[in-house]
């Protein structure tokens, strides 16, 4: 019998910083390396807490008839908020739908989001980062945009000599099962491209757990088929995402190829406003998830090792209620738009068909 | 420099030139690289311009259509190639879900100027799934453009037209007629509008009206008929989408009969569409009902009887002579 010999050995790595009893793993020091002052990780806490006070208002609003269906992302602030303080302004972040947090920390303003869960399509005219994408609806279709986004910048770093900028994208455990993320992958590796995939690893898509999904052990380890080093890590320790999402885009910037991080979160909420997880989901494994939440673990971190005191805490979650209400305030004075909108965007130029059917929209001609 | 060239060339030369006008211009898709395409339709250029900018992507359909994307926002114009439209359903997903509606979607922040080119039709007895016409799944969905080139010339000039739009653009060659007629096309970047019929042949009598391959035989009957005395106006539709209504309308208004020619099934096709638009708009200049010759609603035949499928020279006289007689 022929033995058989290892021709390539494989394996995936799990890391944490900050368990889920706010114990920080490992030395201080690496906070420091990292770039984990006491500042920039209030600056961490402060965006989840914005994301949480912003994600509870929408569910409000949604319950009052004033947004329409919406994703909530509670639970999942911690990974969102790593990326969004990681990224370079002149990066580009391709979402899922999920990402609020990393959103709020791109710039993206919160009546912005609001249009958009609101049937609005100027909420996905970002202002302040022109070139990011909006959500992708179509599950892990996300994934090739951030390859081409991916591919035009490692063309443009090669002409110009600037340095390289990143792509970051994320998508969920249900669309790694999609064959436009293993198409991502394997042609991400191939081109050496400078992009970073991020799982958002939640448990859930919409009723279908982890466990139904996939057999593989990890997501994380579907990178290894493409070659692509791959990591999972604790996506409700902040501190533990920043130092992982931190090292990948280093990687990818200075021309080492694709990196794929999955993120273990949960899904604290239903998972949108038109579900209901009590069909399909105990709420013994829900209160088990809320003991892991990344807000709570970080606040006790932070009080604990006297980083910070109840008091400041507080005026954080103040101030970001005061904000939230603010940019609701705006949302809800925002004029609709008129309807020959849904022409004018089409075509660069408006086609004469559809100058005759606007015609009639307006009601200046009859069937048209 | 003027050549005599076949529609094929024609794409390739188009490609050509606005590759080396435009640093912008990216060519992508299963081996247009090295092999220059199954068809040679980006034979040299990968040579000339570099394998970053002509690109062999692995196998996958849905990868070719969805990185062109994420190029467009970037400010890259790619040019991509889906080897067969057999194959194109794989893209669908990000032609149509992400393509079509990026400007839509941002309201004009971003937008894909990309190019989807695809051979498509029949009559070259290929295997299965190689010889389909499905123009009018694509000429249904808003945000994009339609275009089908008939000519060695036509090609050149939509294409350039195609390459250069704003916004996405689904660009299907004949491939019957890729190496079937020569024709002179100078090579000097002029590009023709994408929203014009182009009139082939005037005529008093009858509007024939058709596009891509099938205008080989619209042609043919034309010449048929005139020794009957019957004289028709041959009209290319070119772009699909949106379609150049003021030209079929005076053609119509003046011959006051129309025939449709189709390799597409018959069903939900642009050849109903045109129908329509006939029966909304020139009612009262019709003498007689608008006819259609098309593909039958089968599953394109195998190539044993796929000669029976396609409409023919005299399937077309036939219904012209019918039109003239009602
Ligand atoms: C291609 C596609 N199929 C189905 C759906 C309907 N759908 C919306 S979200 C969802 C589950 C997605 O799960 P996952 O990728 O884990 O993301 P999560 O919602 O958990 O963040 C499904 C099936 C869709 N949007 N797109
Ligand atoms: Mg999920």
């Amino acid at each position: 019998m022929i033995t058989g010999k290892a021709v390539k050995n494989f394996s995936i790595n799990f890391s944490q910083r900050l368990n889920e009893h706010a114990e920080l793993l490992g030395h201080e020091k690496a906070l420091q390396r990292a770039g984990l002052d006491t500042d920039k990780i209030l600056a961490l806490y402060q965006t989840m807490v914005l994301t949480r006070t912003f994600d509870s208002k929408a569910i409000a609003l949604q319950r009052t008839g004033r947004l329409g269906t919406y994703a909530s992302c509670l639970g999942q602030e911690a990974i969102g908020t790593a990326i969004g303080h990681m990224l370079e302004a002149s990066d580009v972040f391709v979402q899922a739908y999920r990402e609020t947090a990393a959103l709020l920390k791109r710039g993206v303003k919160m009546q912005e989001i609001l249009l958009y869960w609101g049937g609005d399509e100027r909420g996905s005219d970002y202002q302040a980062c022109p070139q990011d994408l909006p959500p992708a609806v179509p599950i892990a279709s996300q994934c090739l945009h951030a390859v081409g986004i991916a591919y035009a910048m490692q063309l443009e770093a090669k002409r110009t000599g600037q340095e390289q900028r990143v792509c970051l994208v994320v998508c969920g455990d249900g669309a790694t099962s999609k064959g436009d993320f293993y198409e991502a992958l394997n042609a991400a590796a191939l081109w050496q491209l400078p992009l970073v995939f991020v799982i958002c690893n939640n448990q859930w898509a919409i009723s279908l757990p982890r466990s139904l999904q996939s057999h593989s052990q990890t997501l994380a380890q579907k990178a290894i088929a493409a070659d692509i080093p791959a990591i999972q890590i604790d996506g409700n320790d902040v501190l533990g995402c920043y130092e992982t999402v931190q090292l990948a885009i280093k990687q990818a910037r200075g021309g080492h190829g694709p990196q794929l991080i999955e993120a273990i979160t949960y899904r604290l909420s239903d998972h949108t406003t038109a579900d209901d997880a009590k069909r399909y989901r105990t709420e013994e494994e829900l209160q088990q998830a809320w003991e892991k939440e990344p807000i709570k673990r970080l606040s006790q971190y932070l009080l604990d090792s006297q980083r910070a005191s109840q008091s400041v805490l507080d005026n954080i979650q103040n101030q970001c209620t005061q904000d939230v209400e603010a940019a609701v305030d705006i949302y809800l004075a925002t004029e609709p738009q008129p309807c020959s909108s849904m022409f004018e965007f089409l075509y660069q130029d408006c086609p004469v068909h559809l100058q005759e059917q606007l015609a009639s929209l307006k009601g200046e001609n009859h069937g048209q | 420099m003027a050549n005599n060239i076949t529609l094929l060339e024609a794409v390739n030369q188009a490609l050509d030139y606005e590759m080396a006008e435009d640093q912008d211009v990216i060519v992508l898709g299963e081996d247009v690289g090295l092999n220059g395409g199954v068809f040679r339709a980006t034979d040299g250029l990968q040579k000339k311009h570099g394998a970053d900018r002509v690109i062999d992507t692995p196998l996958a359909e849905s990868l070719i259509a969805g990185m062109s994307i994420g190029m467009a926002t970037q400010g890259l114009k790619p040019v991509a190639e889906i080897q067969f439209m057999g194959f194109i359903f794989a893209a669908c997903d990000q032609f149509i879900c992400h393509a079509a509606r990026m400007r839509n979607r941002t309201r004009g922040r971003l937008s894909c100027p990309m190019v989807l080119r695809a051979p498509y039709g029949g009559g070259i007895h290929a295997p299965e799934h190689h010889s389909e016409s499905t123009e009018a799944i694509f000429a249904h969905i808003p945000g994009i453009r339609v275009v089908i080139p008939s000519s060695p010339g036509r090609a050149y000039g939509l294409l350039l037209a195609a390459i250069r739009d704003p916004d996405p653009v689904l660009f299907l060659e004949p491939k019957r007629i890729y190496r079937l007629q020569t024709e002179t096309v100078t090579n000097n970047g002029e590009a023709l509008p994408l929203d014009t019929i182009f009139t082939l042949r005037e005529g008093d009598d009858v509007t024939l009206i058709s596009w891509g391959a099938m205008l080989y035989e619209t042609q043919k009957a034309a010449e048929v008929l005139a020794e009957k005395n019957i004289f028709c106006e041959v009209l290319d539709l070119a772009t699909i989408k949106p379609i150049d209504t003021k030209t079929l309308l005076n053609s119509v208004e003046k011959t006051g009969r129309c025939v449709i020619v189709q390799e597409a099934a018959k069903t939900c096709s642009v050849s109903s569409e045109i129908a329509a638009i006939l029966a909304e708009k020139a009612l009262t200049s019709l003498l007689a009902p608008v006819m259609r010759v098309t593909g039958y609603d089968t599953i394109m035949p195998l190539f044993t009887l796929e000669h029976h499928y396609m409409p023919s020279v005299e399937r077309i006289v036939a219904t012209v002579l019918d039109v003239m007689e009602f």
